[in-house]
Formats: structure tokens, sequence, C-alpha cells
């Protein structure tokens, strides 16, 4: 049988950013999720994306595994970091740069 | 499946009730909401946390009743 949880856990150690989202980085399917898409681009970020609409169990299974409801969901060296409003705040602020750099992801 | 604004309001109000509140109703469509929430028991906790004591109080309606839901918080 599957091990959802275990496979979210190995996705998010083996990447340094991992972006859960609807759609996939060069085409989202949800504005949600295109606008972190898009904040990481412009920062420079190399991450890994995950089309959650393709695989119904791993869309369940990481609002489970985050214990938060909403997609898009960002993880930086395996932390959960937050979702859209959160991501748009941080940016706005400078503070996910800071945390980027910090976690040594982008200079 | 829409919600009305006062039935949001009190699930919020029940579980922050020294809260500053602001909603507002985004389209017109009872579906999509921008949520203020300010109160001082946010104090010293983390974002995400912040995001979760909502996201409990509203349990069960987000992604279900609740189509988009934007959330700001803060401390003060």
């Amino acid at each position: 049988m599957r091990n959802i949880f275990e496979e979210i856990e190995k996705t998010i150690q083996e990447n340094d950013v991992v972006l859960f989202m609807k759609g996939s980085k060069d085409m989202p399917q949800c504005g949600f999720s295109a606008t972190v898409s898009h904040i990481l681009n412009q920062l420079g970020v190399e991450f890994h994306d995950v089309d959650i609409l393709r695989d119904p169990e791993i869309r369940q299974g990481i609002k489970e595994f985050s214990d938060w409801p909403t997609i898009p969901q960002l993880y930086i060296k395996g932390e959960f970091v937050g979702g859209c409003d959160i991501i748009k705040e941080m940016f706005q602020a400078g503070e996910l740069q800071e945390m980027l750099q910090e976690k040594k992801v982008i200079a | 499946m829409p919600i009305a604004q006062e039935k949001l309001e009190s699930l919020l109000r029940a579980k922050f009730p020294e809260a500053l509140l602001e909603i507002v109703d985004t389209v017109g469509d009872q579906d999509h909401y921008s949520v203020k929430i300010i109160d001082k028991i946010f104090a010293g906790k983390t974002r995400v946390e912040q995001h979760k004591m909502v996201n409990t109080a509203l349990a069960g309606h987000l992604g279900a009743a609740l189509h988009a839901l934007q959330i700001k918080t803060s401390a003060v």
C-alpha cells in the first residue's frame, strides 16, 4: 500500500524548496498557486513543483500532513512556511527573502 | 455552497471574543471573503500558527462551504 506521508516527507527532504500547487509552475491552474509560483520566480528560487491535481491521494495527504486545509503550500528545507496569504505577506515585508538567505537557498 | 457573512462572523467571534474583526465579502457572492483579525492572543505565534487558529475556528467550512478566504492576522 502506498504510504503518502512517507512520499511527502521524502519530497520535502530531497528538495530545498517544494511548492504543492494546482497545476505546474509552467502552467498554474489556480490564481493562488500562480501567485506563489511568480514570487519564487521573481526571487530566482529554484523549486520543485508537485501538481496535486494529478494525484488525488497527495492532494488529500498534504492537507493532513501539514494540518492546512488549502493549496498552495510552500515548504522550505523541510519546513512548512505557509499558503498564499502568508507567502505574499512575507514577500511584501521582505521576510521571505531573509528566510531564503538564512537557509542558504538564495545568495 | 456559500456562507452568510453573519455566520462567518459568529464563528470567528466565538473563537476570538476580544478581537478586532474585519470581514469583507470581496466579490459579493458570499463565497470569497477577506478577514482581518487583530488579537493579542496571536502575540509570539508564527503566522502558520495564527492562521491555523483561524482555520480551526472555521473547521469544516473552509474548502467546503467556503471557496476562498483571505486571512490576515496580527497581534497589534
